[in-house]
């Protein structure tokens, strides 16, 4: 019994333990203590893991030592060990941020419920990235997606409420829809177990029930991933939501569905000939298109900083959806690397907006202007991190579009590299919406004087700025395991 | 393999689009859970269905048979109805806390308050 073997499985257990251990504890102070410990054990967890795989490939693991075909398979290749370790390191950062920032938000004698509910909502993340079973997969997606709906409804504002609400709807649905898609799937091959789906699709090429699998999975993860143009719950889902939460749901609830539409298109369905038949790489280049574009026009006419930056996601998921459209081992790194790079920069920009929030009590255009001399750390961060979402040299955002730019040249659409470029100008014109007010225009009444947020949430947002900076310098970490893991999913199919 | 040996599909179908309309074309929040409700049960008899093996019994090992339906649609459909359970909880628990703070639970009077309030709110 060696512990190092039990990795994968302590990957999710400690932070889905440490749920209901704080529930039952109900003091806000040891409940931090407990999720902080499981949720920075399970970072580490995810690191040696990763260690491991690049040491000795693909880890698999038989959950209650049923082998795969019978029992759960937990299964851990370099995109998963990717994931793991921004879902768990994006948490291990904004779980110290939330003890600060939750304080003013959230009814102090409910702050063990939210410790319990985030735990629970990093469980279930985890599981999705790391599971092999797709059945298994859809339970943890409704763990992490049932956690969020909680944790979304804490919000101050009563929209908050309804914007939960009508996530629920829409998640539910999505979720629904991905589990008929399963139901099918399970019908055509007789298996759960992602591998063995694979094996059996190979070469097939039209079987209706398997195109009609596809066709649910593609809507149902698209819910989830709010691509263009289901989108409509994402910005009253980020805009109402306590900050912290905010800040993790953007980093890591839709990359986390990017990821599972990495794993169903590119393994399961990479070995069938489906691909070839349908338009799809074509269509996903349209709703691409469509949200950068849209999406990015919409945000520039947002007056509340928090949905700015949320339709501005929407418009980013554009970009990791193009990667994903060009089919190739180039445009899956570009994906990955922009998931990576976005998940950092947009949970930076939300921790520090959670920061204005609670030191000016509002985050309208209009309440924050001359934010650059009362909170000068602050604005500094948000106009780096809008730098990298423009994609100027020296952030993570330029490696991302590179990445991408270099895939839309190997796929000889020249004319894609003028798109990119442009919907990055629609970038510069928000971004520049938010300089303006904060640096061109006095600060109102009351806010000449210096006052920054404390530097318990100071410093989780400048370590992701700093990360959004490292990332744009050093792309051998994000570079590095993005290609390794996007070789390993495209070879996997052609 | 007719189209009659295959209505459970036909049910499932129906059971879909019924949830999905009443999710979409209600305005009232718990007959919008009630229609999210439907559409979950669809996916139960998608899986449940053709677990079934006419003719088969209970996957109970004995020398007497040698047809089997299989039992792990069945397995997995009770995650999913705990799944649903929890969901409807979740989803009703909201619409308590927004008629609470609205007083309606209305999708249009909902919709109407916010635009008075953020109507309402002072603009500098």
């Amino acid at each position: 019994m060696n512990a190092a073997e039990h990795l994968p499985a302590l990957q999710v257990v400690l932070p889905l333990a440490a749920a209901p251990l704080a529930v039952l504890i109900r003091h806000r102070l040891t409940a931090f203590l407990l999720v902080l410990a499981a949720i920075w054990s399970a970072f580490a967890i995810s690191v040696l893991l990763w260690l491991q795989v690049g040491d000795s490939g693909p880890i698999s693991y038989a959950i209650g030592n049923w082998p795969p075909p019978w029992g759960i398979e937990y299964r851990v290749d370099a995109l998963t060990a990717l994931v793991l370790m921004l879902v768990s390191g994006v948490a291990a950062v904004v779980l110290p941020y939330s003890r600060a920032s939750i304080e003013h938000e959230i009814a102090s004698d409910l702050h063990y419920l939210f410790y319990a509910m985030f735990a629970l909502c990093v469980a279930g993340l985890l599981g999705i990235a790391i599971t092999g079973d797709a059945f298994n997969l859809f339970v943890f997606l409704e763990i992490s997606s049932l956690s969020s709906y909680v944790l979304i409804a804490l919000g101050r504002d009563r929209r908050a409420l309804v914007a939960s609400y009508q996530y629920l709807l829409m998640g539910t649905i999505g979720a629904s829809f991905i589990v008929i898609g399963v139901g099918l799937l399970y019908l055509e091959t007789g298996t759960l177990n992602m591998m063995g789906m694979a094996i059996r699709l190979q070469g097939l090429t039209g079987d209706r029930a398997v195109l009609a699998a596809l066709a649910f999975l593609t809507v149902g993860i698209s819910l989830k991933l709010a691509l263009f143009p289901l989108h409509q719950w994402l910005p009253n889902a980020y805009a109402y939501a306590p900050s912290a939460v905010s800040a993790f749901l953007a980093a890591t609830a839709t990359k986390v569905s990017v990821y599972a539409l990495l794993r169903f298109y590119f393994s399961i369905f990479g070995e069938t000939a489906i691909f070839q038949r349908l338009p799809m790489a074509d269509f996903m280049l349209l709703l691409a298109l469509a949200g950068m574009f849209l999406a990015s026009t919409v945000a520039i006419f947002q007056q509340d900083l928090k949905r700015l930056f949320a339709y501005s996601s929407v418009a980013q998921i554009g970009y990791i959806v193009l990667g994903i459209s060009f089919d190739s081992v180039t445009g899956v790194t570009a994906t990955l690397v922009h998931m990576v790079n976005h998940a950092v920069t947009k949970g930076a920009i939300f921790l520090l907006l959670g920061g204005v929030m609670l030191s000016l009590g509002g985050i309208t255009l209009t309440r924050v202007q001359g934010m650059g001399r009362s909170m000068p750390l602050t604005s500094f961060g948000i106009v780096l991190c809008g730098l990298s979402l423009i994609g100027v040299p020296g952030t993570a955002g330029f490696v991302s579009k590179w990445y991408l730019i270099l895939a839309a040249l190997e796929h000889g659409q020249y004319w894609l590299v003028g798109a990119i470029l442009s919907s990055s100008l629609l970038a510069v014109v928000y971004v520049w919406r938010f300089v303006e007010v904060a640096y061109f225009r006095a600060p109102l009444p009351g806010d000449e004087v210096r006052r920054e947020a404390p530097l318990s949430m100071l410093i989780p947002a400048g370590l992701l700025v700093v990360a959004t900076i490292w990332f744009g310098f050093d792309t051998s970490l994000t570079v590095g395991i993005a290609s390794d893991a996007a070789q390993e999913l495209v070879r996997s199919g052609r | 393999m007719s189209l009659l040996s295959h209505y459970s599909y036909g049910a499932m179908v129906f059971l879909l689009m019924a949830g999905l309309y009443i999710v979409i074309g209600r305005g009232n929040l718990v007959k919008k859970l009630v229609g999210l409700g439907i559409l979950q049960t669809s996916v139960y008899l998608l899986y449940l269905a053709p677990g079934k093996i006419v003719g088969g019994t209970a996957p109970i090992v004995s020398e007497d048979f040698s047809l089997y339906s299989n039992p792990l649609p069945h397995v997995l459909i009770l995650t999913a109805i705990v799944v649903g359970v929890a969901t409807l909880a979740l989803g009703l628990a909201l619409v308590v806390r927004i008629r609470e703070a609205y007083g309606t639970i209305e999708e249009d009077d909902i919709l109407g308050c916010d635009r008075q309030s953020e109507a309402e709110e002072p603009s500098p």
